[in-house]
């Protein structure tokens, strides 16, 4: 009966400001939306800074370096697709310059992470179109 | 400005009801729904058209609308309807909250507050928090963001806080099994729990399999079918009714910020609790000690310890080491979830928790009674960490 959405490998949905931040990624550009007015980045993005009100927006780059802020480790799978990844650990990094994002961190045994530990991203090609933004200890 | 204190003690619980949880069902959320709404209104002893406010606490109710509800119960002019589908699992505590305005505002007379999880047979959590087509603000940017990377049930979001709350405080696997453990032993003594007769050690807690670390199996909630419901009047009409009134002191909503997306919020343990206890207790006029027992939202043992600090049981970071030595146990300093709550008892989005919560105050829960209980506290949470709180006393 039941029906499970992550049976497939999903990939995002590439329309409006996830097609631009996606299609960074692609470029091997890791970009965030910032405040076109006072500089605050936010992430996941959305229309309005909620520093300044400005609706203007830019596409900012990042150094790409960041450090672990917190992770789980999946070891039942959410979906078909995700069986012979397991386990992985699915980590928050908290980017140099302040967002912070769901991602792998990968060249290290989940149980070897730590919070605070640096890392660096990479860039998996996972279609012609979607590439995501990885992270490796620095 | 009205106070909100005036709202203190003004509704009241009348009416429970709660149809047999069970993991599948032949029957629809509409009927499931229909007759534990029916449990309800008899026990209240009012004539269903009496009816005049309906609140469905995610807005469908598993496919029933405020329309199926006044089409079944005759209700020929319904007032007032309201729902809080946002909120996840703290919308059976807004959903009072919403109700307890419609009644102290004259607005309506008898509040019908609904709720059937169909967590068995029909879509799963998962389906559900990762759907934009379900109007949860956080969907499109787990779809987006967080799924392409594996990310994309409640119990890897809800790890993420556990984790970080083991990595700052030093809370450790055992604090966390014994929520579960407390959990179950209260399901043993209730006769409408999943897990009743399914008694659980820490050594089998221990023994589970992972889902995502640090949650095991057995740190997660059930997946189950049923419904329940309660009707809620004013306190100066509950005088003439059938059962002892048991009043809401005080309620709130709160929200973690910002609230659509865990990883970027400044602490991700600064949940919605941490906005809403305050001014619940508040509102109430009480403290948290003078909480006699607490029917807490567990849909992971982590995010009961975080709730259990937020309501003010005890510090910050200091949830883990609350919950040993059976503190949270019937006999304990704090009975937490006297019925096995979403862990034990039944995932019924904490409706379950509401009505347990009225049981205990009508001080008729037999061997699992919280002895001389006057105060109980009710928590939702749900939505990524959107907290509700109810203090309610007979």
């Amino acid at each position: 009966m039941n029906t499970n959405v992550h049976d497939d490998y999903q990939l995002p949905v590439l329309q409006g400001t996830a097609k631009e931040f996606y299609t960074y990624c692609k470029a091997h550009d890791l970009r965030f939306q910032r405040c076109a007015q006072c500089k605050t980045f936010r992430h996941p993005p959305r229309p309005l800074c909620n520093k300044c009100y400005s609706f203007e927006t830019e596409w900012a780059p990042v150094k790409g370096t960041g450090k672990v802020y917190c992770w789980t480790v999946a070891m039942a799978p959410i979906g078909k697709a995700w069986v012979s990844y397991m386990p992985y650990a699915a980590v928050v990094v908290e980017l140099d310059e302040g967002p912070r994002v769901a991602t792998w961190v990968t060249g290290i045994p989940p149980d070897q992470l730590k919070v605070g530990m640096p890392v660096k991203v990479w860039y998996d090609e996972l279609t012609p179109e979607v590439t995501l933004a990885k992270f490796k200890p620095l | 400005m009205a106070d909100p204190k005036a709202l203190r003690d003004k509704t009241c619980v009348v009416g429970i009801g709660e149809t047999a949880y069970t993991r599948g069902t032949t029957k629809s959320p509409l009927q499931l729904s229909m007759e534990a709404t029916m449990m309800a209104i008899n026990d209240a002893g009012i004539k269903p058209s009496q009816i005049d406010g309906v609140v469905l606490p995610n807005g469908h109710n598993g496919g029933a609308t405020a329309g199926d509800y006044a089409a079944n119960l005759g209700i020929k002019d319904l007032i007032y309807t309201a729902s809080f589908p946002e909120m996840g699992g703290a919308q059976m505590v807004s959903a009072m909250e919403g109700a307890v305005l419609a009644l102290a505002s004259g607005i309506c007379d008898y509040v019908l507050v609904p709720h059937c999880s169909y967590f068995y047979t029909g879509a799963r959590a998962r389906d559900m928090t990762a759907n934009p087509s379900n109007a949860l603000q956080a969907a499109e940017y787990i779809r987006d963001y967080y799924r392409p990377f594996g990310v994309g049930a409640p119990p890897q979001h809800y790890a993420w806080m556990a984790q970080r709350h083991m990595h700052l405080y030093g809370t450790t696997q055992e604090q966390l099994g014994a929520v579960a453990v407390a959990m179950r032993k209260h399901a043993q003594l209730h006769p409408n729990a999943i897990m009743r007769g399914k008694p659980m050690t820490m050594a089998d807690y221990m023994a589970s399999r992972w889902i995502t670390w640090p949650y095991k199996l057995l740190d997660c909630s059930l997946e189950t079918d049923g419904a329940g419901a309660f009707v809620m009047t004013t306190a100066e009409r509950a005088k003439d009714l059938k059962q002892k009134p048991v009043y809401v002191s005080g309620i709130a909503s709160g929200h973690p910020y910002p609230p659509h997306d865990i990883p970027n919020r400044p602490d991700i343990l600064e949940i919605g609790l941490d906005h809403s206890a305050p001014r619940a207790y508040a509102m109430a006029g009480v403290k948290p000690a003078d909480i006699d027992f607490a029917e807490i939202y567990d849909c992971f043992t982590g995010q009961a310890i975080l709730q259990i600090e937020s309501a003010g049981f005890c510090k910050k970071g200091e949830g883990g080491p609350f919950c040993e030595n059976g503190n949270i146990e019937l006999g304990g300093k704090l009975p937490v979830n006297t019925h096995g709550g979403l862990l034990s008892q039944a995932h019924n989005t904490s409706m379950n928790h509401v009505i347990e919560a009225v049981a205990q105050l009508r001080l008729g829960c037999g061997e699992r009674q919280v002895k001389d209980a006057e105060l109980g506290v009710v928590t939702g949470w749900g939505g990524h960490g959107h907290g509700s709180i109810a203090i309610l006393r007979n």
